[in-house]
């Protein structure tokens, strides 16, 4: 594994987050140029080679957090909505609670310095510069992972997975279950820059994780993702490069063509399904009817959510939105956010904080329309069998947006080494219960380790 | 008190302006900004009660400048997202289209024009159901006139037909004939413009439909016509099935008539079914294309209150309402050309009319509100609904679909008018008010 070893000078990073204007008041404001303002700083080697693995540093201005504050305390609001009930979709005083915290308590510094606790890079791959934190095990035999974050996370999402992964023995696993962790951005989300140009979609993505694991010498590894990451770790699979000795996902797409064709017509459940089945159906049934008008949206539109990029209760509210199988919002965010069960479940181990940083996250490098792309690049239905013959493994988190019945998932996944459906968590799994879904890594992919 | 009605002012509205000033304070007076501006800005008693059936002058509209000075700054303090990754509207309002917008918004456009000329127009209040209605009332001087009440849509508002009110009121004026005048009321629908807020569930189309029965009836108005398109489409359709008994007919530039068949086979995405006519197969193909660019719909249907950006950022409300589409693009192909039209002589939609839309639905605070009305709406959109009483409609040329004659015979059997108009999209009465205003003279001139 070779990480060039930087020569030179450094110099300011431009992660082209858009212009934050301050304070305006003078039309003069108005050049609406690119201002970029450096928000890390980034360790450049002396032959300018971009594809070098470049390490990389957190560093917001401070402007630019006295800016969002200032930004959230002047939120205009809607009225309150027209029921007692998240129906409508986040409640005024749900968002105005965490809308006051995160102006007056919350600390972005906290953050920051946790991202900067990792060895964190950048390289270019494809034309497009890559952020990633690269933990290294001190087990020589540790396995190669990449996990791949969802929308609306981050890396954030999988900080609780680093140490657990990484370092087994502290949390009474063996050492031949450890990993070698790499954690990237996807293509503009976060640090990672912002595409300019079509084609980063999940496809694109797969094959730049392919780069960017070879290029630091990993030449077998295994992948894993949720949400996103998991249809980036699925394509990968089909995609199947001779490195990638299997996956594990815990947002499988599993859902059978048939299956599928009649959830989108709307028709009640088909006959002869099994009771996990019709749970699973049923689900589905919801999710697709009421829960995805945001992912729909993004899909075709995501230019015109320009509210994201320019109001951080708007892009807080828009982010907080992604149901699970226990509501929408999330059970567990909404629980986080408000610090007491929603529907009967807890926040696990997700805590407000951990909210606000991925939000954050978001706004500081005004990633909420760049996100939001991805989904305009996704064209492969994200709940389809998969129709993978890599060796895999499958998580079924019981508060997922479905729960992925075995029936379904064997037929998706051709060679099945494991699946399981853990006690608790739900979409956020990584970041909800980070202990159980290390384990579930760790058994998940035992099989490959000879 | 910038604007009131005389007896019994529109508290809810009067809260959203103060709400609107509010803007510049809420940075340092932190506690009362996450308050829902609602201020007791007069005594109780002056609010209309329940019962309260009276029309009240809706007093001039004029917003304080500190209103308009935070809109300006917000929108010259915008953070912009990355220019999109194509070089069409393919993914959306394009970011040199909003940019370009935005710089002329933030300075040289002029609200206090729009504010003049509603304010050139007899406004009025009433309570209906407990929502204040606001509406503009212009009487024909012809005795004779048909009484017409006119339903604006989404992203519009009472902006969208005040073009119509001369040719409607004073056809001579405007080259027709004394016969064809109309009474005109233009009620803004409850959550946008300068109508209520609604606080409860229930203010949907059907609703609507009722509450505009019986505000021609506080009117004094035993016989009336009425006339919608896009949600005002909704309404008119549901005044025609519910049938009050001063409804003469209806017409409509949205016309519902997509048979059940061909319904089911758009649900599911169907190719088109054999055995259709040309202009039934060019609907089908219209009405596919158009389910592909609602998600917005989609998105205000089931999530409304998740839409903050659309009440804290200007840019977002704008680019929010521009993306709408008709049958030549999305954004609408008419209102994206009238955003490179300073002036027009013959009416057509220019660049200050599109914001003065937008601006009023900042303003006043609606972005959201607005929205609900699609949350509201559970029933289908262009199926036909089995309406019985007379039916006038204008098929135009640039709507999301032509309905065919065929499909509209048989989703109005008392059709009354059918005619396909030459220029014009879905904002008709926006775009060629001219033209609008000789159909509803045409379509209604049986019903005289």
């Amino acid at each position: 594994m070779s990480q060039d070893t930087p020569q030179s000078s450094s110099r300011r990073h431009f992660v082209s987050a858009a212009a934050a204007a301050l304070a305006a008041g003078s039309l003069s404001r108005l050049a609406f140029a690119d201002t970029s303002p450096a928000i890390g700083r980034i360790t450049e080697p002396a032959n300018g080679d971009k594809s070098a693995i470049r390490p990389f540093r957190v560093e917001v201005p401070e402007a630019q957090l006295v800016d969002m504050r200032r930004r959230i305390k002047a939120t205009r609001w809607p009225d309150r909505e027209t029921v007692p009930d998240e129906s409508q979709g986040i409640q005024l005083a749900m968002i105005q609670t965490l809308a006051q915290y995160w102006s007056t308590g919350y600390d972005w510094r906290k953050c920051e310095a946790r991202l900067n606790s990792y060895p964190q890079f950048i390289t270019e791959i494809d034309g497009l510069d890559i952020h990633f934190l690269h933990i290294r095990s001190k087990h020589e035999n540790a396995m190669p992972l990449i996990v791949t974050h969802g929308w609306p996370g981050s890396i954030i999402e999988q900080f609780k997975i680093i140490d657990p992964l990484v370092n087994p023995t502290a949390y009474g696993a063996p050492a031949s279950d450890a990993f070698h962790l790499v954690i990237p951005s996807l293509p503009g989300y976060g640090f990672s820059a912002r595409p300019t140009t079509t084609g980063w979609g999940p496809e694109r993505t797969a094959r730049a994780w392919v780069t960017l694991m070879k290029r630091l010498g990993y030449e077998r590894f295994a992948s894993q993702g949720g949400d996103l990451g998991g249809i980036v770790t699925n394509i990968m699979a089909k995609q199947a490069p001779p490195e990638l000795i299997g996956i594990h996902v815990n947002f499988p797409a599993a859902v059978p063509a048939e299956i599928l064709k009649s959830l989108a017509a709307g028709d009640p459940i088909p006959q002869g399904l099994s009771d996990e089945e019709k749970h699973a159906y049923d689900q589905l049934s919801a999710n697709f009817k009421k829960k995805r008008g945001y992912a729909v949206e993004m899909g075709t539109r995501p230019q015109t959510l320009y509210g994201l990029a320019d109001s951080p209760v708007a892009l807080a509210s828009w982010l907080l939105d992604h149901g699970d199988g226990y509501g929408q919002p999330a059970a567990a965010l909404s629980a986080a956010v408000l610090g007491h069960p929603v529907n009967g479940h807890s926040a696990g181990a997700l805590t407000r904080d951990d909210i606000l940083d991925d939000i954050t996250l978001y706004w500081i490098t005004n990633t909420g329309v760049s996100a939001s792309r991805f989904y305009w690049e996704s064209h492969a239905n994200f709940f389809l069998a998969a129709d993978v013959n890599v060796p895999a493994a499958v998580s079924a988190f019981p508060g997922e947006n479905y729960q992925a019945p075995k029936s379904w998932t064997e037929k998706a996944y051709h060679n099945l080494m494991y699946f399981n459906k853990p006690e608790t968590g739900g979409h956020f799994a990584a970041w909800e219960e980070p202990i159980i879904f290390a384990n579930e890594v760790r058994a998940g992919l035992r099989p490959l380790r000879a | 008190m910038y604007f009131s009605a005389s007896s019994a002012p529109a508290r809810r509205t009067l809260a959203a302006f103060v709400a609107a000033s509010l803007g510049l304070t809420l940075a340092t007076a932190f506690s009362s900004a996450y308050a829902v501006p609602t201020p007791d800005v007069l005594p109780a008693t002056q609010h209309a009660s329940v019962q309260d059936e009276s029309i009240r002058p809706f007093a001039p509209v004029h917003v304080p400048q500190v209103a308009i000075d935070d809109l300006r700054r917000r929108i010259a303090a915008t953070q912009w997202p990355e220019k999109e990754t194509v070089a069409d509207s393919s993914q959306g309002v394009q970011l040199e289209t909003m940019q370009k917008l935005a710089r002329y918004w933030a300075t040289d456009y002029d609200w206090r024009k729009a504010e003049g000329a509603l304010n050139a127009l007899p406004q009025f209040v009433t309570t209906i159901d407990g929502v204040d209605i606001h509406f503009i009332h212009v009487r024909s001087k012809n005795p004779n006139a048909l009484p017409l009440i006119i339903n604006h849509g989404w992203p519009g508002s009472v902006l969208e037909q005040v073009k119509l009110i001369g040719p409607l009121t004073d056809p001579v004026a405007y080259g027709g004939k004394a016969d064809d005048s109309f009474d005109v009321v233009i009620p803004s629908m409850p959550g946008y413009g300068f109508s209520g807020k609604p606080t409860t569930t229930g203010w949907g189309p059907e609703h609507m439909a009722r509450a505009w029965a019986e505000l021609m009836r506080r009117l004094g108005y035993q016989h009336y016509v009425a006339q919608g398109g896009d949600w005002g489409a909704f309404v008119v359709d549901q005044m025609g099935l519910q049938a009050p008994p001063g409804l003469l007919g209806i017409h409509t530039n949205m016309p519902a008539t997509v048979p059940a068949d061909i319904d089911e086979a758009l649900r599911i995405g169907a190719p088109a079914p054999a055995g259709m006519s040309a202009d039934e197969k060019r609907a089908y193909g219209q009405l596919a294309q158009t389910f592909k660019q609602v998600d917005y719909a989609r998105l205000m249907g089931s999530r409304p209150q998740t839409l903050y950006g659309i009440d804290d950022s200007p840019v977002g409300l704008a680019a929010w309402l521009l993306d709408h589409n008709d049958a030549n693009a999305q954004p609408a192909a008419a209102v994206a050309a009238a955003l490179n039209r300073s002036a027009s002589a013959t009416g057509e939609l220019t660049r200050d009319e599109v914001l003065d839309n937008i601006t009023l639905y900042w303003l006043t605070n609606t972005g959201v509100s607005a929205s609900r009305l699609y949350w509201e709406y559970k029933g289908g959109f262009f199926n036909a609904k089995g309406v019985k009483v007379p039916v006038a409609v204008s098929v135009f040329p640039g709507e999301q679909y032509q309905a065919p004659r065929s499909w509209t015979e048989k989703a109005y059997p008392h059709l009354i008018y059918y005619h396909q108009a030459e220029k014009g999209g879905h904002f008709a009465a926006w775009e060629q008010p001219t033209i609008f205003a000789q159909e509803l003279r045409a379509a209604f001139r049986s019903l005289r």
